[in-house]
């Protein structure tokens, strides 16, 4: 056996394999499924799409949890492509959430709606700027390792996220910040969907848009201008960027910047979109699932959103069994970790070819 | 002054809750040190903590409440605590082949394969302790008493003689030294084999080229895909110990659906950074961030978010060597070079 590098595949082959790799996948969910509870894989299967699919309110969780899911993934993009190691969505999405929060619970009513917002926007881009500019600017000047540095921000911010709810916490005692602005005077200031029409959908329709326009915006920055192609040739090789003429350290503080101000834009979809409240679990490990997204969708974000469709198809369908046949949630996570695997190794397949030698006689 | 007196006489009880917490990343650390001394970068170590902590709990579990039971038989404690070692072990090892696989056979990306590998481990361990707590007949419901009594065991009488020993000078040595469960010895020994394995061994010697430069490992011929293989599933058996020690020794034979196993698995890879990749310097490490994650409880005055930002004391100081290693450039401080890239032979 002999197993070689393709230059390239041909694209109707490369979502062949994919496409293989996602059958194998469930098959395996199925065996699996079938082997812990005995249950039909088929009617499991079927409850999983009525529980993303179901009813209107069910797709419309789809799709806001899916957007959110791509927005970090394209926040992400930037830094991926210039093979940064960017681990710390979680927390660079955290710190813009605490920001958006500040904003809403002590100012809700005090300064005119847009400025409002304006403040919550800003500030969640500049908080998640700082966290992600931080690990770049130490990358940038005595190379510090950014996979293990981003990793440690998460916990830090994951602690100063739960310093936060301690101090807003509300009622007393709860331990939780609960809704924001859920009453009163000041009820649904600050809400996203509250600005400009009503209704339970109006939140996640701009959601959605807002994330459309940023994918459009990543793939033109990065495809077509200078910096994403600045990103590139660093992400190729730092020296030939070097030997070009690019300044490699502002590359890196310039990119990470950005990278982090997206998560912390992610961070306030999350808390002004979304859950209107602000606790650890705020960013819950999406921060982590988007590194995949967006390392599958080889930063393309448009196929990011793809992948984050399917998986949180995945987990709305998981939840969905999980209430429907009296499993646990976490059936979820095991049943998505099993496609990401697959979808994983079948990238082999694409990249390197494999000869069977031919037995001699 | 009071404040600062009354922290000091509480000190050896700190110490105490620090050596149970420290032993449990101390037991991650170690295992992910194998792994990335073969250059393997593996985030995959909270989800192998968590399936080495639910194997070894679902075989205590199915022993004493299933098998014994419906034997009649009284459930004997070494056989106990021999299954759920030996599960949990092998679990983790095979949570850690399948990163092997992926990583070495099919050069996936490191770091995206360990963290879906964190996401499956975490997925398996609460769907299966959520189930286990279901068939006990509630949440927390999980009981491994023998198992969790005997991992917890240890001898009173030395204890006693030795802290009677030092009555004088305030504390009980013997409390802070001997009582624990023998895990917390085990990975003692852990550290020092490893050490010397790595240290003072031809094959340490050949790992360690192996994740210092791999071509050349190669070139001289050391078989690089054995060694990979050999020490990111080893290194993943010794982390599911630290799940097996946190389920059996910190929440006392049952199981939570908390998460707790995922902070303290990153908590590990901290550990790893902060040791600079040797296995003695983990000792002292680990026993420090016990102490500084338990530091809260022990000063006086905190109020409950203000505990909060005392809990960020282990992340921010290795943030702060990670720093400072990278600043003095020290060689042999450094992480193993070639830590995080795939290796094809074909490539140059």
């Amino acid at each position: 056996m002999h197993i070689s590098k393709r230059d390239g595949i041909v694209a109707w082959k490369a979502w062949l394999v994919r496409l293989l790799a996602i059958v194998l996948a469930l098959l395996v969910d199925a065996i699996i499924i079938f082997a812990v509870v005995r249950l039909n894989p088929i009617d499991v299967y079927a409850s999983m799409f009525n529980g993303a699919f179901g009813t209107e309110k069910k797709i419309w969780f789809l799709v806001r949890d899916l957007m959110i899911l791509s927005c970090i993934g394209i926040g992400l993009a930037p830094a991926f492509k210039m093979r940064f190691w960017n681990i710390g969505a979680e927390g660079q999405m955290l710190v813009g959430g605490i920001m958006t929060a500040f904003w809403m619970i002590n100012f809700a009513g005090k300064v005119p709606t847009w400025l409002l917002f304006v403040l919550m926007i800003v500030s969640a881009l500049i908080a998640g700027g700082v966290w992600g500019f931080l690990p770049g600017l130490f990358k940038a000047i005595w190379n510090t390792n950014e996979t293990l540095f981003t990793l440690m921000m998460n916990y830090i911010a994951i602690q100063l996220t739960s310093f936060f709810v301690a101090k807003w916490e509300n009622p007393p005692g709860s331990n939780s910040v609960g809704v924001i602005n859920r009453m009163g005077d000041v009820k649904n200031v600050g809400w996203i969907g509250n600005m400009f029409s009503k209704g339970y959908n109006a939140d996640y329709g701009w959601v959605a848009a807002i994330v459309l326009v940023l994918a459009v915006a990543m793939f033109i920055y990065l495809n077509y201008s200078k910096q994403g192609y600045e990103i590139a040739v660093v992400g190729d090789s730092e020296n030939t960027a070097r030997y070009a003429g690019i300044r490699v350290r502002n590359v890196y503080m310039r990119t990470m910047a950005i990278s982090g101000a997206i998560c912390g834009f992610a961070g306030f979809l999350a808390v002004s979109a979304v859950s209107h409240t602000i606790s650890t679990s705020t960013a819950g490990g999406r921060g982590f699932t988007a590194i995949i997204v967006a390392w599958l969708a080889k930063m393309n974000p448009f196929v990011m959103i793809l992948i984050s469709a399917l998986l949180t198809f995945m987990d709305k369908g998981a939840s969905q069994i999980a209430s429907d046949f009296g499993l646990n949630e976490y059936v979820s996570q095991i049943v998505s970790g099993v496609i990401l695997f697959f979808i994983l190794g079948s990238e082999f397949f694409l990249n390197y070819r494999i000869q069977f030698a031919k037995a001699k006689k | 002054m009071e404040g600062l007196l009354s922290f000091l006489s509480s000190f050896p009880t700190l110490l105490h809750s620090g050596v149970v917490f420290g032993t449990v990343i101390m037991f991650g650390a170690l295992g992910e040190i194998l792994t990335q001394k073969s250059g393997n970068l593996n985030l995959g170590v909270p989800g192998v903590m968590y399936l080495g902590g639910i194997a070894g709990l679902a075989a205590s579990f199915l022993y004493e409440n299933v098998f014994c039971p419906g034997h009649g038989i009284e459930p004997v404690a070494w056989i106990s605590v021999a299954l759920s070692l030996v599960s949990c072990f092998v679990a983790a090892a095979l949570g850690s082949l399948l990163y092997s696989f992926l990583t070495i056979t099919l050069r996936t990306n490191q770091n995206v394969t360990g963290l879906t590998l964190t996401i499956f481990g975490s997925g398996v361990a609460n769907f299966f302790g959520g189930s286990l707590n279901k068939l006990a007949g509630g949440v927390g419901q999980v009981s491994v008493k023998v198992a969790s009594e005997a991992y917890r065991a240890f001898s009173f009488d030395l204890v006693a003689t030795v802290d009677s020993w030092t009555e004088r000078i305030g504390f009980g040595l013997g409390t802070l030294i001997f009582s624990y469960g023998f895990l917390t010895y085990v990975v003692l020994v852990i550290a020092v084999g490893l050490w010397f394995f790595l240290s003072k061994t031809r094959y340490g010697l050949s790992l360690r080229a192996v994740g210092e430069n791999t071509a050349t490992a190669d070139a001289v011929g050391i078989n690089v895909t054995k060694y990979k293989y050999l020490a990111t599933c080893i290194g993943g058996g010794i982390s599911g110990f630290g799940g097996l020690y946190y389920v059996m020794n910190y929440i006392k034979g049952t199981w939570e659906n908390s998460g707790t196993i995922e902070g303290l698995g990153w908590l590990a890879v901290a550990l790893v950074i902060f040791a600079t990749w040797k296995p003695l310097r983990t000792i002292w490490g680990s026993y420090l961030f016990g102490v500084l994650y338990w530091m809260f409880f022990y000063v006086a005055g905190l109020t409950r978010s203000s505990q909060e930002i005392f809990k960020m004391l282990p992340y921010v100081v290795t943030l702060f060597v990670l720093i400072m290693v990278s600043l003095r450039k020290r060689r042999e401080d450094q992480p193993p070079a070639s830590l995080g890239l795939p290796y094809f032979r074909e490539d140059r």
